[in-house]
């Protein structure tokens, strides 16, 4: 059981302020969905949790430990892009037991754990084929498996299902519950999607811009997930009310008169 | 009946002048073919018109005919092995330097800092006007020769292979570094690997470079190889000569380049043009 701490938490890139005073906790187990208009930093967090980018002060710390760089505890999935084309399936998600850092784990149970994780994300079938040859769906399992093959104490997605049709993202949503289920690491998850964010987290975080800070925050206490959820009244009114933050602390009001003047010509 | 048709609609053919559009093997081996045989035909015929004086321009036949001499009674194969020895010899130099520093400048910005103005300043440096001080430094011997090959290739293939590894995508990267990677091992498992098929086409490309510049050093300081034979065939004014010893590097070309292709295509079927 491990607990991330973000606390009292700025970025600034040169003269821009970007992230303003930020707490935020994350245990084992949990599913944090970061959501916010875009530009509003949640990227910029989610890499400073990974170590990928500093932070101008504050704290972040795993277990009373501050945090200076990337490490094999906390995993990252990226959009896209980010498979090893030249390795198979199989060797892109055996890829971290090739490195120093995991030296002298048992070889036979990470074998094992490599096969499981294959079945679990329906990659069997696959585990030869080179990543070029997979659908979006697929090469995002991929990439979620060779994320989990580290065992890390938390896995931090950036928007991982932006880029996939609406029934992929489905399948991927339930998936990556059962992942939850299975693997117990706390997730910390990016998306522009805000049924998404309710249907898979235990806590929403709002992110609001300029500069970016925490405008509100979600628990969102909604029974066993299925997609027949997603109709249900309760969910609904948590994903009106967070998307009326949204709405409200992005300052894009869409501007009606402007509009009909450019339509009248 | 409307929407109904006995007969299924036959879909038109892609043209083949679509934009980014393909080709199927033969026809393309076909059209390359026919380029050949119209530069070949068009030659044949200027000389055969009798235009012009075959001093300025030998026919096919005269070539040929000479190549044959040069092989048979001269040395046309020593000149030519000890031509493709030079360019190995001087390219490899470059490329063992070239792809460990070029991989460094495209991973620590510290070095290209340090590295990347002064390549840029090198790299539009005359190789050719350096051949006198080459002279000077290394005198007529094989290094000369060598190091003429290195000056025209060195820097150019430098900042293409840092370019190669700069162009890997930084998800990879990232990725690697958040599973534990360290800086040796983003280098070795990732950078390298990610950029090798890139590295490879540079390494191709600049081999053309090599061989120009190994005519050049042949012509002011040699006597052997097929730079020193041309140079000496126009003292002869032995025009067809000349053309033997441009065909014959021509040929070479060709053929290491397709060779190089399809090595690439085989090493890295995940690199997709
Ligand atoms: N390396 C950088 N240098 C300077 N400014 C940056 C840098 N990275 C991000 N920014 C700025 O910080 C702000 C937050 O960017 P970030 O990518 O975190 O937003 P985001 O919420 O993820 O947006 P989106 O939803 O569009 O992905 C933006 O205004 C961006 O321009
Ligand atoms: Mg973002």
């Amino acid at each position: 059981m491990s607990t991330l701490l973000v606390s009292h938490l700025n970025k600034r890139f040169g003269g821009f302020e970007a992230l303003r005073d930020i707490d935020l906790t994350l245990q084992s187990g949990e599913f944090v969905a970061l959501v916010g208009a875009s530009g509003c930093g949640k990227s910029t967090l989610l890499r400073i949790v990974g170590g990928l980018e500093t932070r101008s002060n504050g704290v972040l710390e795993i277990d009373g430990q501050s945090i200076t760089g990337p490490g094999h505890d906390r995993a990252m999935v990226f959009q896209d892009y980010s498979l090893y084309p030249w390795l198979s399936v199989i060797e892109n998600v055996r890829f971290c037991r090739g490195l120093k850092a995991y030296r002298g784990q048992e070889a036979n149970e990470a074998i094992r754990r490599a096969d499981l994780l294959l079945d679990l994300m329906g990659l069997t079938r696959v585990r030869d084929s080179r990543p070029d040859q997979l659908s979006g769906g697929m090469r995002q399992r991929v990439a979620i498996a060779r994320a989990l093959m580290a065992q890390p104490d938390f896995l931090l997605m950036d928007e991982p299902f932006g880029a996939l049709d609406t029934q992929t993202r489905e399948v991927m949503h339930d998936l990556i519950l059962h992942v939850k289920e299975t693997e117990k690491s706390g997730i910390l998850f990016v998306t522009h999607d805000v049924e998404e964010a309710v249907y898979l987290a235990d806590r929403v975080v709002v992110l609001a811009p300029h500069p970016g800070h925490i405008d509100s925050v979600w628990h969102i206490d909604l029974p066993k997930r299925t997609q027949d959820l997603k109709l249900a009244p309760e969910f609904l009114t948590y994903k009106r009310e967070i998307t009326q933050r949204i709405r409200a602390t992005s300052g894009m009001v869409s501007d009606l008169s402007a509009l009909e003047a450019l339509a009248a010509g | 009946m409307e929407g109904v048709k006995s007969q299924p609609d036959q879909v038109a053919p892609r043209s083949l002048w679509t934009v980014r559009g393909t080709l199927s093997k033969p026809l393309y081996r076909f059209i390359a073919l026919t380029s050949f045989v119209l530069l070949l035909t068009a030659w044949w015929s200027v000389t055969a018109s009798g235009i012009v004086d075959p001093m300025f321009l030998p026919s096919p036949q005269d070539v040929v005919g000479q190549a044959w001499n040069w092989a048979t009674t001269d040395n046309l194969f020593a000149d030519t092995g000890i031509s493709i020895y030079r360019v190995m010899a001087g390219f490899a130099l470059s490329a063992l330097m070239a792809v460990p520093l070029g991989l460094y400048i495209g991973a620590f910005q510290p070095v290209r800092a340090f590295f990347e103005p002064l390549l840029e300043f090198s790299r539009y440096l005359p190789a050719v006007a350096f051949v006198p001080l080459v002279l000077l430094w290394a005198g007529i011997g094989e290094a000369s020769k060598i190091t003429v090959i290195w000056l025209g290739t060195f820097f150019q293939m430098v900042l293409m292979i840092s370019d190669d590894v700069s162009r890997v995508p930084m998800s990879q990267i990232e990725a690697a570094r958040t599973l534990g990677a360290t800086n040796g091992e983003v280098i070795r498992k990732v950078l390298l690997r990610s950029a090798m098929p890139g590295m490879f086409d540079t390494l191709r490309l600049t081999l053309g470079f090599a061989w120009t510049y190994l005519v050049v050093a042949e012509m002011v300081a040699a006597n052997s190889g097929l730079g020193y034979a041309i140079l000496q065939s126009q003292r002869f004014l032995q025009t067809d000569r000349i053309f033997v010893g441009i065909i014959v590097i021509g040929i070479i070309g060709l053929i290491t380049d397709q060779g190089l292709r399809f090595i690439h295509r085989r090493l890295f079927p995940w690199a997709k043009k």
